[in-house]
């Protein structure tokens, strides 16, 4: 240590150890473990065979990784006296996702632009109901919704799920867009009306180029929660309609022969699959579009 | 009802009412607007001018009235089929649309011939200088430019009224003052009727021909830049426009209607110069109001007619000019002196008022007597 004074200039120092610092980035190595052994777990033990499984550590990886367990899952594995593996289900779940995800996001962009646009003389009342929509559980409307499809005729069918889905979707996500489309300013709206534009065209060619981020977010809200709902495709579905989470849930908990934990973890990887990916693809613009709004640019 | 008076007007509007609910923002208002004409809605936010403007746009319904644009009755007419180009306070660009799309938006929803689009944003970019920002997105655009690209989307659909909506209000002072001038340049280029909204009074006086001072949804005063200046109809007109803005004191009229004065604190002035807008009489309580620039200071202690004795009491320079802030008995008097004249607080000067370019108001009406 020099016995000189340093005078202060320019930037000051960082001081790697200050126990604030510490604070922070212990909390943050914490909970990166808490979420990301688990994944590791999953992935390393789908990878083994059921002798390292047994003999095994669980946190140590095999030397010879196999995807014959991926195989397995995909292609062969049994819940009953179904042995085709989960990808029949998966394909449900896409059956499932899609229409939900394009329909109820696309209705819902139409009402909050016109709720918010094109006030009619009961659009107040409207959107409050529809608020308070998006707060009622559930479970409440099982029941009704049972009933409602057996008399439509789809009870049982892949269409009792994706109307139920795209229903249940349209409260939250047209509360979302008409939120946004109030964030925006209204001069724009104005000045596409001077110009001429009626109420499709504003929506199409300049409201919709300008809700990008809004629709990345409604499109991963909706992707997630589709793929991953349970409820809905156990009610709705039918056996023979399935959707990937009922069928993992199906293989877990059926007890015949040896437990095969290499293919269980196979298919749980890849009934995740698909969030997942969407996460990977979209995070950035995710993040981006939640900070939208926060600042304006 | 065909109105005769409408042909010769661009833009007319009969006992236009707005309100909502119980709120009354424009109150049975009417308006002529001759053809060619630079008109501006002056008041302070809330007085109803841009509800007016977006009543005249076909933005908003209007409760009550009527509104003729070029002789026709276009009150339940959409915006686009009026005949009104219109520019927007926040620029209201398309952001995710070029320059070159955005000038062209209205007039490729309206399915005109790609040439005659082309031609149309070719010469409407010359007019504003934007030629060489056409395949720029907004974003990549600063503020002047914006409105430039603002303006030309009016320009291109060969509108009969342009509407401005305090459209220089977000830019940086000396921007705002460019393209001030700009807009003063294109109208007379141009020649069309022009409605502009602004609360700013210099926008207005340099602008306008002539200035409609709104207060509460009704119009106060409509008159050329000047009367407006010089012989305000009323005490709120008076102190709404002029910066720095006028003196009112409070004084009371006396003398015979012969020979009428004012007596201004313990001090008697002669009201010889003033032209009255109507009798008067002795006895009543006015307000006298003066602008700075006419009030004269005169050195040393007050003597002689008509000059009142004040005490300095700070001095703001401004460059071109001086203003010096003074005491006449309890009242605060601000007067314009060049700025080569010094003066010190705690100064003891006169003061002379030019009766003649001054006003008085009936402290009740608050009307120009």
């Amino acid at each position: 240590m020099s016995t000189q004074a340093i005078e202060p200039s320019g930037p000051k120092p960082p001081n790697w150890f200050e126990w604030e610092r510490m604070v922070v980035y212990g909390f943050l190595f914490l909970t990166a473990a808490y979420f990301l052994v688990p994944l590791y777990i999953v992935i390393i033990t789908s990878l083994k065979n059921l002798d390292e499984i047994a003999n095994g550590n669980i946190f140590i990886p095999t030397l010879n990784p196999s995807l014959h367990a991926w195989y397995r899952a995909w292609f062969e594995v049994c819940t009953g006296l179904d042995c085709r593996g989960i990808h029949p289900n998966f394909m449900n779940s896409v059956y499932i996702t899609v229409p939900s995800v394009v329909v109820s996001i696309a209705v819902a962009i139409t009402t909050g632009y016109a709720l918010n646009n094109w006030p009619f003389r009961f659009s107040e009342g409207f959107f409050t109901i529809l608020i308070i929509g998006s707060f009622v559980p559930y479970q409440v409307m099982l029941y009704p919704m049972v009933l409602l499809t057996k008399n439509l005729g789809i009870y049982s069918t892949l269409y009792a799920v994706i109307f139920v889905h795209t229903v249940f979707g349209l409260p939250i996500l047209t509360l979302l867009f008409r939120n946004y489309f109030a964030s925006l300013p209204v001069e724009l709206f104005k000045a596409a009306r001077v110009d001429g534009a009626g109420f499709w065209r504003i929506l199409l060619q300049v409201f919709l180029p300008m809700s990008l981020p809004m629709l990345t977010v409604a499109v991963i809200l909706q992707v997630t929660g589709i793929w991953n709902d349970f409820l809905f495709g156990v009610v709705f579905a039918g056996p023979q309609n399935y959707p990937m989470t009922v069928k993992l849930n199906n293989i877990f908990t059926s007890t015949m022969g040896v437990k095969e934990y290499n293919v269980e973890m196979a298919a749980t990887l890849l009934t995740g699959s698909v969030p997942l990916a969407i996460y990977f693809l979209s995070g950035r613009y995710f993040v981006r579009s939640i900070a939208a709004g926060a600042v304006k640019g | 009802m065909a109105d005769v008076s409408t042909k010769a007007n661009s833009v007319s509007i009969q006992g236009l009412a707005q309100s909502y609910g119980s709120l009354q923002v424009l109150k049975e208002l009417s308006l002529d607007i001759p053809e060619g004409e630079f008109l501006v809605l002056l008041g302070p936010s809330g007085c109803g001018k841009s509800t007016l403007l977006n009543c005249i746009a076909g933005l908003l319904e209007p409760t009550q009235g009527k509104i003729f644009i070029k002789g026709k009755n276009v009150t339940w007419e959409e915006p686009s089929q009026r005949g009104i180009g219109m520019v927007f306070q926040s620029y209201a660009l398309y952001p995710q649309m070029t320059v070159e799309r955005n000038l062209s938006f209205g007039l490729r929803v309206a399915g005109m011939a790609k040439d005659e689009i082309d031609s149309r944003v070719k010469r409407a970019s010359e007019i504003l200088q934007i030629e060489p920002l056409l395949a720029r997105k907004p974003m990549q655009l600063s503020g002047g430019q914006r409105q430039r690209v603002a303006i030309g989307r009016a320009l291109v659909r060969d509108v009969d009224v342009f509407l401005f909506d305090e459209p220089l209000s977000n830019l940086d002072a000396k921007l705002r003052a460019e393209l001030r001038v700009e807009i003063k340049r294109l109208h007379q280029r141009l020649g069309n009727t022009m409605i502009y909204v602004t609360h700013d009074q210099i926008e207005a006086l340099t602008l306008a021909d002539r200035i409609a001072v709104m207060k509460a949804g009704t119009i106060q005063q409509l008159d050329d830049p000047l009367t407006i200046y010089n012989k305000p109809k009323n005490r709120y007109v008076a102190g709404f426009i002029g910066s720095p803005s006028m003196n009112f004191l409070k004084a009371k009229i006396t003398g015979t209607a012969k020979a009428l004065g004012l007596e201004l604190g313990a001090n008697k002035l002669s009201l010889s110069g003033y032209k009255f807008a109507g009798v008067v009489a002795a006895n009543t309580d006015v307000e006298f109001g003066a602008r700075p620039e006419h009030i004269e200071i005169i050195r040393g202690a007050a003597k002689g007619k008509d000059v009142f004795p004040a005490v300095v009491e700070l001095v703001e320079p401004m460059g071109s000019d001086s203003l010096v802030w003074l005491e006449m008995g309890d009242q605060k008097i601000s007067a314009r002196v060049e700025s080569s004249a010094h003066y010190k607080p705690r100064e003891k000067v006169g003061l002379k008022f030019r009766v003649e370019q001054a006003s008085l108001f009936d402290v009740q009406s608050g009307d120009r007597l």
